[in-house]
């Protein structure tokens, strides 16, 4: 299976590269568009700021060949909030892909949300036997709402969206590379779609 | 819910775990990526590795470490020591690290800590904080607590929270290998006054201190070094205990 990577400013890779190789899979990390365009399966990371990925994406128009995309597409983390309409975060107009936008962690809470948080509410592929409340790794200071998008949630001082699913893409706030077997299993999951 | 994290150390010397007490008499305690495999499958909710090298041969033997870490293990884990520049950092997330922890350097010159943020992001930026009481008021050391400062502890947590730092790793020298229960006080005085998480390291050496660091000093996650390495306390065994006496844990 020919599994790309999208290689932009945001972050390294290297973890994901190893938990996909713990799958038999060897993935190409690029920016090339005709090698994601032709790709089975397409990930799209990211950590880091939110503006300056969203300039870099437009800067080599990664952002036109992302939105097009028929494949199964995984966003994770800053790559979930980047696939949303708008974060809060330096008010950055995202891809727009999945209608929603994306807010900043407020109240007395800690921010960011670092660590282990149990997910409820899963549906579809994506979770295929993942069971109800299992845990997976988080760090983030901006998230998602419960929407009609939403496939898993977690509580922090509320619900928020854990996953979303929009058609062929995909996006998890979380990071299934860090996140032991269950992580892994959801990229094997992601793998089988 | 969240839950509180357990976080073993392992303080690393040219490729091997070492452990000392109050920051000196280091011990042998084994093959670091071993040691990092046991605790991932003993149920540890992320691990830190401190490079004590003082040589470049160890700071290379250490990048090989973290790609080698990052390879066998697949729960988050932090590098620091020693790290005092944009490159070291890059190297280090490069080689698979999730986030890198920095003390000495952010305290000589704090701005780095805003430009390792806006370069890396908050999520992986930890500062570290050996922290000493003196008269009743805690104070920051630097240098692997090897020099004093007339930085306030609670100030320097404010101040690097304010420069965007995602975490702060707190340690209490004056407990730091004697067992004798974390600093309860000085960790709920930095928890409650910052908002950012905060780790508390140094004393722990038995369950109940475990206990009463989550409940009284309101600790997001908690580090120790050497009773987990020398088995005095299993981490599937403390994560049982306080999960009974209603702490959330991942089990």
């Amino acid at each position: 299976m020919n599994v790309v990577i999208i290689k932009y400013n945001a972050g390294n890779v290297q973890s994901l590269e190893f938990a996909l190789n713990r799958l038999g899979i060897d993935p190409s990390i690029t920016d090339d568009h005709e090698e994601i365009q032709r790709a089975d399966k397409i990930i799209f990371p990211g950590q880091g700021e939110a503006s300056s990925a969203m300039k870099y994406l437009k800067n080599k128009k990664l952002d036109q060949v992302l939105i097009q995309l028929r494949q199964p597409v995984l966003g994770i983390c800053l790559g979930m909030q980047l696939m949303c309409d708008q974060t809060e975060e330096n008010n950055t107009k995202c891809l727009g892909i999945i209608e929603v936008n994306v807010k900043r962690f407020e109240g007395s809470l800690k921010v960011p949300h670092v660590g282990w948080n149990n997910i409820v509410k899963l549906l579809g592929p994506l979770f295929s036997k993942i069971r109800e409340q299992d845990y997976l790794y988080f760090v983030h200071s901006y998230y998602v709402n419960v929407c009609d998008r939403t496939i898993a949630q977690a509580d922090y001082g509320g619900s928020f969206s854990v996953a979303l699913q929009k058609n062929n893409f995909y996006a998890i706030q979380p990071h299934p590379e860090k996140s032991s077997d269950c992580g892994i299993q959801i990229l094997d999951n992601f793998l089988k779609i | 819910m969240l839950r509180k994290r357990i976080i073993p150390c392992l303080d690393v010397k040219d490729g091997r775990t070492v452990k000392g007490v109050n920051f000196g008499n280091l011990r042998d305690a084994g093959d670091p990526v071993e040691l990092a495999v046991r605790y991932a499958n003993e149920g540890a909710d992320e691990l830190v590795f401190l490079d004590i090298s003082a040589t470049l041969e160890g700071r290379k033997t250490l990048l090989e470490l973290v790609r080698k870490v990052a390879h066998e293990v697949h729960i988050p884990f932090t590098v620091g020591g020693g790290i005092s520049s944009l490159s070291d950092v890059s190297d280090l997330l490069g080689a698979g690290a999730d986030k890198i922890s920095i003390n000495s350097a952010a305290v000589l010159r704090p701005d780095l800590i805003n430009e390792l943020v806006a370069n890396f992001g908050s999520q992986c930026i930890m500062v570290a904080i050996d922290a000493r009481n003196d008269g009743g008021i805690s104070y920051v050391y630097t240098h692997g607590g090897t020099r004093s400062t007339l930085i306030k502890s609670l100030e320097w947590a404010q101040d690097v929270t304010q420069r965007g730092a995602g975490e702060i790793l707190l340690t209490s020298m004056d407990r730091d290998g004697t067992k004798s229960g974390f600093d309860i006080a000085l960790t709920k005085e930095i928890s409650k006054n910052v908002t950012i998480p905060v780790i508390a390291s140094g004393g722990g050496g038995k369950h109940e201190h475990f206990h009463d660091i989550f409940t009284l000093g309101c600790a997001d996650a908690v580090l120790a070094a050497s009773i987990f390495h020398f088995k005095e306390i299993e981490i599937k065994d403390l994560k049982q205990y306080l999960s009974l006496s209603d702490i959330l844990m991942r089990l």
